[in-house]
């Protein structure tokens, strides 16, 4: 496992502190945001801030697909799940996300029929085996998901499968980081950009963030090594002068992304004018719904949903984290009112929601540093 | 969910299906394989798979890397596990 070793490697990731520190101009504060919920995760779990100096901040961004889902949508999925002869299918990252009137597991409990599946396909597999039900999936996620519900309701035209519709609440990653860009709360100087969404848009639509906004974005892998490796590639870039957008995940994420998958999921899904984001508000062209041709598998179209905006509760705080103006632990809630097992806000809920990972990591790891400091 | 699981394709089913079968840490499950170049994927290959597609190819070195890393994730990965283990796709 020599590559485990490589990315692991605590001297390595030494050395890359060193040299980080290094390309520190004095006096200067740094603030990268990376924009993925799995990044979050690895920067807590590892402890990756430590590594840092105190003046190169990280902050996290609204990479986590089922932060961003409004309550009023998900009250929408529950009102659709409550009616007679549905059987709504949901990813098991939804089951506790909060609406205004409780949570998929809540409606579940009030005798709805909500089925946990691992993907779209499998939801697919139980309207075939339930001709006589209406079968709906719950679809969220950003473009990583995005192309799996394509080619899910592409096989169900083939199939002519009649019983089978989606709950469309993909929402697209570009929109969002420039909803960022152009918001006055945060100045960032760099983005760390997210791995996996990348497989499938590639690297190109990050490119007004360097030529418009002058800000560097690299796109990184999620081993620690990877992580530290982006932050030294954007101070580099910053020293040198340069805003470019770099591919440090090019053992993944080729340049131009995924065609097939990007070509299914314009297919079967168009983009929505516009579309609320928790925390983040209305977005342009935001989110995508099922296009025209693909009508009849369009939930929203076959089951009038009440469609009602509900505010967050008051008390939560996701909006903030969400944008990065926040750190999770600065919410009045964060650990005492909300945790992972009676959440508030949604960023509490997924495990790459910035709250969670710092809840079940972060907490842990500010506290064996502050033993080690005091030792 | 936008967490990817490495697996190792063993064997391609029919022509037409876009269904292959992979090996993740030694459970076997079908996945769809209709967004990769149809034809180019051969057993021995590892993918990256989200929800139930293999939405890249990897190398097997590149894999291992992943592998490692999301055991080291701990509930995350046997929670991602379970749900494919639980998938059954044909």
């Amino acid at each position: 496992m020599r590559f485990v070793d490589e990315y692991r490697d605590a001297e390595t990731a030494q050395m890359l502190a060193t040299r980080i520190a290094a390309l520190c101009e004095p006096g200067r504060h740094y603030t990268f945001m990376e924009v993925c919920g799995g990044h979050t995760h690895t920067i807590y779990k590892h402890g990756l801030e430590d590594y840092l100096p105190e003046h190169v901040s990280l902050v996290h961004g609204p990479g986590c697909p089922v932060c961003v889902i409004p309550m009023g949508r998900v009250d929408d999925a529950i009102d659709i799940a409550k009616r007679p002869g549905v059987i709504m299918t949901s990813f098991g990252d939804m089951m506790r996300v909060p609406g205004g009137t409780g949570s998929f597991f809540d409606a579940k409990a009030a005798s709805a029929d909500i089925r946990m599946v691992y993907s779209p396909l499998d939801a697919l597999k139980i309207a075939r085996q339930n001709p006589d039900s209406q079968v709906v999936f719950m679809a969220i996620g950003f473009e990583t998901t995005a192309p799996s519900t394509a080619m899910t309701v592409l096989r169900a035209a083939a199939e002519k499968i009649s019983n089978f519709s989606i709950f469309c609440n993909h929402v697209t990653i570009i929109p969002a980081i420039k909803a960022i860009l152009d918001s006055p709360d945060l100045r960032l100087d760099g983005f760390i950009g997210p791995g996996h969404v990348s497989t499938v848009i590639g690297c190109r639509p990050y490119e007004f963030i360097a030529r418009q906004y002058g800000k560097p974005l690299v796109c990184a892998g999620f081993e620690p090594l990877d992580i530290l490796q982006s932050v030294y590639m954007l101070l580099k870039q910053l020293a040198e002068g340069r805003s470019e957008v770099e591919n440090q995940y090019a053992r993944v994420v080729p340049w131009d992304g995924n065609p097939l998958a990007l070509d299914a999921i314009s297919r079967v899904m168009r983009l929505r004018p516009y579309f609320e984001w928790r925390g983040l508000g209305f977005i342009s062209h935001s989110a995508l719904a099922v296009h025209d041709d693909y009508a009849a598998y369009d939930a929203e179209r076959l089951f009038e949903v009440p469609g009602v905006r509900v505010a967050d509760p008051k008390a939560c705080q996701c909006g903030e984290v969400l944008k990065g103006v926040l750190k999770p632990w600065e919410c009045k809630v964060f650990g005492t009112a909300c945790t992972p097992e009676t959440p508030i806000g949604t960023c509490m809920v997924s495990s790459e929601g910035a709250c969670a990972a710092y809840y079940n990591f972060g907490r842990f790891t500010r506290q064996r540093v502050t033993e080690a400091v005091r030792a | 969910m936008c967490l990817g699981i490495p697996g190792e394709i063993v064997e391609i089913d029919a022509e037409g299906t876009d269904l292959a079968t992979v090996d993740v840490v030694g459970v076997h499950r079908k996945i769809n394989i209709g967004l990769l170049d149809a034809g180019t994927v051969r057993a021995g290959d590892w993918v990256l798979v989200h929800v139930g597609f293999a939405m890249s190819r990897i190398d097997e070195e590149e894999a291992a890397v992943t592998l490692e890393l999301l055991r080291g994730l701990g509930q995350a990965y046997t929670d991602e596990l379970q749900a494919l283990a639980g998938s059954d796709i044909s």
